[in-house]
C-alpha cells in the first residue's frame, strides 16, 4: 500500500538564511513526485526532512497521517527506501550484504533467492551477488543502491539525485527501470532532481523549487504548454531547445 | 660475541616482564583511546581536546614521564591509601599507556574523518543506529587504520618499556642499565637486542593483522592475533607463581644506579635469603626516588651515605663534623621519614674531587685550594647530579671555584673522559676502585667543605622494628672496609678480562670481609 504524504508549513534555517520557507504540500498515495530546481533551492532539504536525516525548525511532516517527528527515525528510515547521488554501498559488504542490510538491522535474515529476485529488479545479474562494490561499474552500483532502498518492501521510495552521477546511456534505462518499479511495487516516489527533462518524462507531478518555496506544482504536460510561471518554464525551455536543435539536424 | 649469546640467554625472565608491561600497557592505550576516538568522532571540541593532550604526553621525554609517575601516584595515596603501588609495575604502566595513546588515537580519529560521507549517509540512510552504525560501518572500515596506529604505539611502548627499569620494575632496560654502569658490553648489546627483536617481532606480527584488515582476510588477521596472544599468554605464564606462597617474608631491597650499589645489594640480599627471607630487587633507582621509597615502603631497605642525606634531604650547608651528622641523621630518619639507620657499614663513599696524577703534578695541584686558582683553564667533569648537588655549590663557594666549562658523563664515562683528556678534574667516590687503578689523586679538602659519607642501611618504617631483620643485618656493620669495597667496585668497573658481575662481586667480598 503506498504512502501518504503531508507538509505543514514546513521551514529550515540555518542561521540567517532560510532554506525552506514555510511548504505546505499533500502528496497522494501511489503518486510519482519530482522535486526539481537550481542548486540551493532547498529541494533536497525538503527531502530529507521526510526521514529525518533533516530536522526542520518549524512545522511538521505526516508520513500516512502520523507526525514523523514522533517516530523512531532509525525504525522509520528501515521502512522507508532512500537512493541518492553518492550511492553509498558498504565497500567492505559484498552486493548481496549490501541489499540485505536493511533486513538484517531487524533481525531479518534475506535469503539468496530473494536477493538474487531483487538483483533481477534492477536488471543485474543474481550471480554479483558475491562480488565487492569495487568490482561494479557506477551504473551497477547505483541499481545495487535501488535494490537495497527495495530490499525492506517499503511503501515510499525517495530519490535524492539518484542518477547524477551516471552516463547518459545508464540514467535513462535506471530511470525507466525505476518508474516501471514505482507501478509494480505500488510505491509513492519523491524523486530530486535538477533535470527537468527527466522530471518531465519519469513523473506524473512536477514540483519546482526556488529559493525555498515551490514556484510551481503541475503535471509535466501542463509544463510542457506553456504553464508554471516564469522559473519553471526557463527550466523547460533548457530541453525544449535541446529537442528543436536536434530536429533541425535531422531535417 | 659469546659474551652476548650467554647474557641473551639469561635475559628470559626480564623479556617475559617486559612483554607483559608492554602487552597491558598496549591493551591499556587501546582501551583508553578507541572510545575517545569515537567520541572524537561526534564532537570536534573532544578530537580538538583528546589529540591536544595526546601531542602534548608525548613532547615529554619518556624518562621524565615515567618519573613524574611516582609523586603523582604518592599523592593519590591520599585518595586510594596506602597499598598503591609508587614504584614498579603500576606507574610503568600508567606511563607507557600514556605513551601509547597518540598513535592509537590519531589514526582512529583520522580514519574516521576520513570515511566517504556518502557510506555515512547511506549508514544513517538505512536506518542504522548509533551502535549498528559503528559495529558495522565505522569500525570494520577504520580497522586497517586503527591497527597501524597499534603498530606504531607497539613499537614504541616496547622501546619505552626499556626505561622503566629506572622506577624498579624489571625489564630489558634491566642488562641495559646494569651493562653501561658495569661497563659490560655484552650486556648492553644483548638487551639491545632483545628489545629491538621484540619490536621488529611485534611490528610484523602486528602488521600481519592489519593487512588482514585490509585485505578483509580472515584468516591472515585471526592468525596474527592468536600469534600474538599466544606470546602474550606464554609470557603471562612463565611470570605465574607456580610455586605454593611458601610463607617466607620478602624483602624490596633497592639500589641506585651505580656499581657499589648493586654489589652491596646482592651482598645484602644473599645475607638475608641465608636467614631465611625471599628478596627481591629495585636496581638502578634515582636517588631521590630510592630515598622516598623507602620512607613510604614501597621498598624495604636500601644503602644511602650521609653527606648525602644531609644535603639533600636535610637541606643542611653546615658541617658539624663525622660523628654529630649521624647521630642527627639518625634523628631525622626516625623523626621526620620514619625510618630506621640501621647502621653504618664501615666505609665512605664521599665526593672528591680527582685528577690524573700527571696531570696534577704538571699543574702543580695538590689540594682544592691549588685548583681553584687554575680553574678558569680546566674543564671540570661530574655524574649527572653532580652539579645540581648542594656538595658541589658547598666545595664550590668555599674555594670560589670557577671553571673553563662543566660536562656531564654517567659515572661510567666520566673516569674515561679524565683518562682521555676531556676533563681535567672530576667528581669521583672515593670508594671508587678506578682511582687506584687510573693512577688518580685525590685533591686535598683543607676547608673541609665536602661533607663525611658514611654508608648506612636504612629500612623502611614498616621494618623498623623487624628484629628478626636487623640481627640478619647486624654481621655487616662496621664490617667492610673501603679497601675490599674499591676491589670489588673495580672487580665490576673494569674492562679487561677478570670482569665480575655485581652478584659475583658481592660474594668476593662476603669472602674477603668475612661473611659467611
Amino acid at each position: 500500500m503506498a504512502s501518504s504524504l503531508t507538509f505543514e508549513g514546513v521551514t529550515k534555517r540555518y542561521d540567517s538564511t532560510e532554506a525552506l520557507a514555510g511548504i505546505d504540500l499533500t502528496v497522494e498515495p501511489g503518486s510519482f513526485v519530482a522535486l526539481v530546481g537550481a542548486s540551493g533551492s532547498g529541494k533536497s532539504t525538503l527531502l530529507k526532512t521526510i526521514n529525518r536525516l533533516t530536522e526542520p525548525s518549524e512545522g511538521r511532516v505526516l508520513l500516512d497521517g502520523e507526525d514523523v517527528s514522533a517516530s523512531d527515525p532509525t525504525a522509520m528510515r528501515r521502512s522507508t527506501g532512500y537512493v541518492f547521488q553518492r550511492i553509498g554501498l558498504f565497500p567492505h559488504m559484498t552486493v548481496g550484504e549490501n541489499i540485505a542490510i536493511g533486513p538484517r538491522l531487524v533481525g531479518t535474515r534475506l535469503g539468496n533467492e530473494r536477493i538474487g529476485e531483487l538483483l533481477e529488479l534492477v536488471d543485474l545479474d543474481p550471480g554479483m551477488i558475491d562480488r565487492l562494490p569495487d568490482a561494479l561499474s557506477g551504473g551497477q552500483q547505483q541499481r545495487v543502491g535501488v535494490a537495497r532502498a527495495l530490499a525492506g518492501q517499503p511503501s515510499l521510495l525517495l530519490m535524492d539525485e539518484p542518477f547524477g552521477a551516471l552516463d547518459p546511456v545508464t540514467r535513462d534505462a535506471l530511470g525507466t527501470r525505476v518508474r516501471d518499479l514505482h507501478e509494480r511495487l505500488d510505491l509513492t516516489t519523491i524523486m530530486v532532481t535538477h533535470d527537468m527533462a527527466e522530471a518531465l518524462i519519469l513523473a506524473d507531478r512536477v514540483l519546482v523549487m526556488d529559493k525555498g518555496r515551490i514556484v510551481a506544482d503541475e503535471t509535466p504536460q501542463a509544463l510542457a504548454s506553456g504553464k508554471g510561471g516564469d522559473v519553471a518554464q526557463e527550466l523547460v525551455a533548457v530541453p525544449r531547445h535541446q529537442a528543436e536543435m536536434l530536429k533541425g539536424l535531422e531535417a | 660475541m659469546s659474551g652476548v649469546w650467554a647474557a641473551l640467554m639469561g635475559l628470559g625472565d626480564v623479556l617475559a616482564q617486559h612483554v607483559i608491561l608492554a602487552a597491558c600497557a598496549i591493551g591499556l592505550g587501546i582501551a583508553v583511546a578507541l572510545p575517545l576516538a569515537v567520541w572524537a568522532s561526534r564532537s570536534q571540541a573532544v578530537a580538538r581536546g583528546a589529540l591536544g593532550f595526546a601531542s602534548l604526553v608525548q613532547t615529554i621525554p619518556a624518562l621524565a614521564l615515567l618519573a613524574l609517575f611516582f609523586p603523582i601516584l604518592l599523592s593519590l595515596r591520599a585518595v586510594f591509601g596506602e597499598g598503591l603501588p609508587t614504584l614498579g609495575f603500576l606507574p610503568a604502566l600508567l606511563a607507557l599507556a600514556l605513551y601509547a595513546l597518540l598513535p592509537i588515537l590519531r589514526n582512529a580519529v583520522t580514519a574516521q574523518t576520513n570515511l566517504d560521507p556518502g557510506v555515512l549517509e547511506a549508514a544513517d540512510g538505512v536506518g542504522m543506529n548509533f551502535w549498528q552504525r559503528l559495529r558495522l560501518v565505522e569500525a570494520p572500515l577504520a580497522a586497517p587504520y586503527i591497527m597501524a596506529g597499534i603498530r606504531t604505539a607497539a613499537v614504541w611502548t616496547i622501546g619505552a618499556a626499556t626505561l622503566s627499569t629506572t622506577i624498579g620494575q624489571p625489564s630489558l632496560g634491566d642488562p641495559i642499565f646494569a651493562g653501561l654502569q658495569t661497563q659490560n658490553w655484552s650486556l648492553v648489546l644483548a638487551g639491545c637486542i632483545a628489545s629491538a627483536g621484540l619490536a621488529i617481532v611485534a611490528d610484523a606480527l602486528l602488521g600481519t593483522i592489519e593487512a588482514g584488515f585490509r585485505r578483509r582476510d580472515r584468516r591472515l588477521w585471526l592468525g596474527g592475533a592468536i600469534a600474538v596472544a599466544v606470546g602474550v599468554a606464554a609470557a603471562f605464564a612463565s611470570q605465574a607463581d607456580w610455586s605454593r606462597d611458601d610463607g617466607r617474608d620478602t624483602i624490596v631491597i633497592g639500589t641506585k644506579q651505580f656499581s657499589e650499589q648493586l654489589i652491596l645489594g646482592r651482598l645484602v640480599g644473599e645475607q638475608l635469603e641465608d636467614a631465611g627471607y625471599n628478596v627481591e630487587y629495585r636496581e638502578g633507582l634515582g636517588s631521590a626516588v630510592v630515598a622516598q621509597a623507602v620512607a613510604n615502603g614501597s621498598i624495604d631497605l636500601y644503602f644511602d651515605y650521609t653527606g648525602t642525606i644531609w644535603a639533600n634531604q636535610m637541606k643542611r650547608t653546615d658541617n658539624p663534623g663525622r660523628d654529630a651528622m649521624y647521630d642527627a641523621i639518625v634523628k631525622w630518619e626516625r623523626d621526620v621519614q620514619g625510618t630506621r639507620v640501621v647502621g653504618k657499614l664501615g666505609f665512605e663513599n664521599a665526593y672528591a674531587l680527582a685528577m690524573r696524577e700527571d696531570r696534577a703534578q704538571q699543574l702543580g695541584i695538590r689540594t682544592i685550594e691549588d685548583l681553584a686558582r687554575a680553574a678558569p683553564r680546566l674543564v671540570a667533569g661530574g655524574d649527572p647530579e653532580w652539579f645540581e648537588r648542594p656538595e658541589w655549590f658547598a666545595v664550590r663557594d668555599a674555594y670560589g671555584l670557577d671553571f673553563a666549562n662543566e660536562r656531564n658523563f654517567s659515572p661510567t664515562f666520566m673516569y674515561n673522559a679524565l683518562t682521555s683528556g676531556d676533563a681535567d678534574v672530576i667528581s669521583a667516590y672515593t670508594s671508587d676502585g678506578r682511582i687506584a687503578a687510573d693512577n688518580l689523586v685525590i685533591l686535598d679538602d683543607p676547608r673541609e667543605a665536602l661533607p663525611s659519607y658514611d654508608t648506612l642501611i636504612i629500612v623502611s618504617p614498616e621494618r623498623a622494628d623487624d628484629e628478626r631483620l636487623m640481627a640478619a643485618l647486624e654481621p655487616l656493620l662496621g664490617n667492610i672496609n673501603v679497601d675490599a669495597m674499591r676491589q670489588a667496585n673495580f672487580s665490576v668497573d673494569r674492562t679487561d678480562g677478570d670482569k665480575k658481575t655485581p652478584r659475583e662481586a658481592a660474594r668476593w667480598l662476603a669472602e674477603e670481609v668475612g661473611l659467611d
